[in-house]
């Protein structure tokens, strides 16, 4: 017994060692994962990183340049904005809102999604029918123009965009669930859980749902990254997250007034922008294709 | 052929109906149309008028229905917000989303699919690697700040374009070059991909051994096969196209669907919304329509199952 176990115990850190060392030599798991970690490291150290106050206006120091620029400073390393707040400071309190918006999105479209696939994977005929109307219905809901039209009409805050997103983005996850699903519930060691009595929820959560993970965390990463880009769009066109709260997408439409003369107020967030979403697509696709050699292209 | 035609028509009227239905609903749920219209300060009387005249003091179930009916008929009601024929401001911005949206794909298959063949024909390489960069990162560039981006570089400080309107067609680049850059990756990775499988087939080593030429193997055998997934892809790329077109038209100011989008949101300005909504869900019912149809017509196998 004691030998099995450990037998086990050994044949369970030798898969984690041949996983992990599949993901040391995936180049693009490993350079996302660390552009992710350090997104994820400045927006949880920004109140011990940030230099300033993000919402510390000084009439003063309006729109400062940043440092490589002439007239900027080491004080204002990337400059200020029209509120003389520190450009930097904002920027790594807008990676909070960022990752917060990304997560929760995420994690609420991901259970609402999974949910709906499994079960139309596992009961199939017309329960599959039903959601898979559904999921139709969904796919042909513009998304953006819906969520800016809800956001608007029920008010702009964090947590309305993260649960307008929630209810938007779920379809990807349902699709996922249900066609893992379907490959496995037919498996000797699912009727086998059917034939002990098990109950409908207790094979779908502790048979299936375990076997579906690894396609839904690429699919939650991939979710998370198009949260995020949406969020940014609303808040952007002035219906989303409201100022004076950081969101990057906030700090690009305050910094296009000044797109002429001080470029750099549009091209800081937005960089920052495009760091964390690259980041995040470079681990979901690299995630995808080692849970799923297939699926490349 | 025709029964899975008939039953793929049937779905998409199926789902159009559903779409207005729960835009009506989400959209009478989250606010009453009457106070949009009359403003948040104005009197209890004026806004109770409000909501008789245009009918927003029945229950919701039959307002759906009076909305239904005349839609069927044309009528999509009266924007308060532009005093105008919902049905007449629609068609008058339709124009310019069409056209922008035909220059977004043509930008997108012109870029897309020869990036995939020559990724296809060296794989591997650094041409291979380039390639599928450009489509990484396409995919993550937020269209809203390639806009400005764009205009930074292009209108800004090379002078090249106007910033922004509809006035000429030069106009149309920018917003173009960002909408198309949306569905480059898709259909690049799609053609690269078809390329590869198809390169490895019977009939391309009797196309080299026959002794013909490379110009003729790739283009003439090999990617007339490739395209027929991207063909399916690019409907369907078409049609989340035209969704983004509310972003780009708005920082580009272009005055078609996707700006009439955003000005009626901003203006909760509802009957407008509500058919502007419907319509770019049209879009996208009747694109992935055609999607699976033009599938179903390429390979048998799908309409038999």
């Amino acid at each position: 017994m004691t030998d099995q176990a450990a037998g086990s115990a050994s044949i369970a850190s030798w898969r984690i060692f041949i996983a992990r060392s599949k993901v040391m030599r995936h180049y693009g798991v490993l350079s996302g994962g660390l552009m992710v970690a350090i997104v994820l490291a400045v927006a949880l150290l920004a109140p011990v990183l940030a230099p300033h106050d993000p919402y510390q206006q000084a009439l003063l120091n309006r729109l400062k340049p940043p440092f490589w620029m002439t007239g900027g400073s080491w004080s204002f390393p990337l400059g200020t904005d029209h509120m003389g707040r520190d450009y930097l400071s904002r920027l790594m309190y807008g990676a909070q809102i960022s990752i917060l918006i990304g997560v929760s999105t995420a994690l609420i479209s991901g259970a609402l999604g999974t949910s709906l696939g499994l079960a139309a994977g596992y009961f199939g005929g017309r329960v599959d029918a039903i959601i898979m109307f559904i999921v139709t219905v969904k796919l042909s809901i513009p998304t953006i123009l819906v969520a800016l039209a809800v956001v608007q009409l029920v008010g702009g805050s964090l947590q309305i965009v993260i649960l307008v997103l929630g209810l938007l983005l779920w379809h990807q996850f349902a699709v996922v669930a249900r066609s893992v699903t379907m490959q496995i519930r037919d498996m000797d060691y699912i009727t086998s859980a059917r034939m002990a009595g098990c109950s409908s929820l207790r094979i779908l959560m502790t048979e299936i749902l375990p076997n579906v993970l690894n396609q839904i965390i690429v699919v939650l990463t991939l979710t998370m990254a198009s949260a995020i880009v949406i969020e940014a769009s609303l808040s952007f066109l002035g219906v989303g997250v409201q100022p004076p709260l950081p969101s990057w997408g906030i700090m690009i439409a305050e910094g296009k007034e000044h797109i002429f003369f001080r470029p750099w107020l549009v091209m800081i967030p937005g960089f920052a922008l495009l760091f964390l979403v690259l980041a995040i697509n470079l681990l979901g696709d690299g995630l995808r294709d080692i849970t799923s050699p297939q699926g490349r292209g | 052929m025709l029964k899975f035609l008939l039953q793929r028509l049937a779905l998409a009227v199926a789902v159009a109906i559903c779409v207005s239905i729960l835009t009506f609903g989400l959209l009478g749920a989250t606010i009453d149309p009457a106070i949009a219209i009359a403003g948040e300060d104005a009197s209890a009387e004026k806004i109770q008028a409000l909501r008789e005249a245009f009918g927003y003091d029945k229950p919701l179930y039959i307002q759906y229905a009076n909305w239904f009916g005349s839609a069927l008929q044309g009528n999509l009601g009266t924007s308060p917000y532009f005093g105008l024929d919902v049905s007449k401001l629609i068609a008058d911005r339709l124009p310019v989303t069409m056209k922008l949206g035909a220059l977004a794909i043509s930008f997108a298959i012109g870029l897309g699919v020869p990036l995939g063949v020559i990724a296809a024909i060296y794989p591997n390489t650094w041409i291979d690697r380039v390639a599928l960069s450009v489509a990484v990162l396409g995919q993550a560039i937020p269209n809203f700040w390639f806009s400005l981006l764009l205009i930074i570089v292009l209108a800004v400080q090379l002078e090249l374009l106007p910033v922004s309107g509809a006035s000429t067609a030069s106009s149309y680049v920018m917003p173009m070059i960002v909408l198309g850059t949306n569905a480059v990756p898709a259909i690049m990775r799609l053609t690269r991909t078809g390329m590869l499988d198809t390169l490895q087939a019977d009939f391309i080593r009797t196309a080299w051994a026959k002794g013909l030429r490379p110009r003729q193997v790739f283009f003439k055998h090999a990617l007339r096969n490739a395209l027929i997934p991207v063909v399916a892809v690019t409907t369907i790329q078409a049609a989340h196209m035209l969704g983004g077109s509310i972003v780009v038209e708005s920082v580009f100011a272009l005055h078609g669907l996707g700006m009439l989008a955003y000005e009626s949101i901003l203006r909760s300005d509802i009957p407008t919304m509500q058919a502007v909504i419907l319509i770019f869900s049209g879009f996208f019912i009747v694109f992935s329509a055609l999607s699976d149809i033009i599938n179903a017509y390429l390979d048998p196998r799908i309409r038999v199952a």
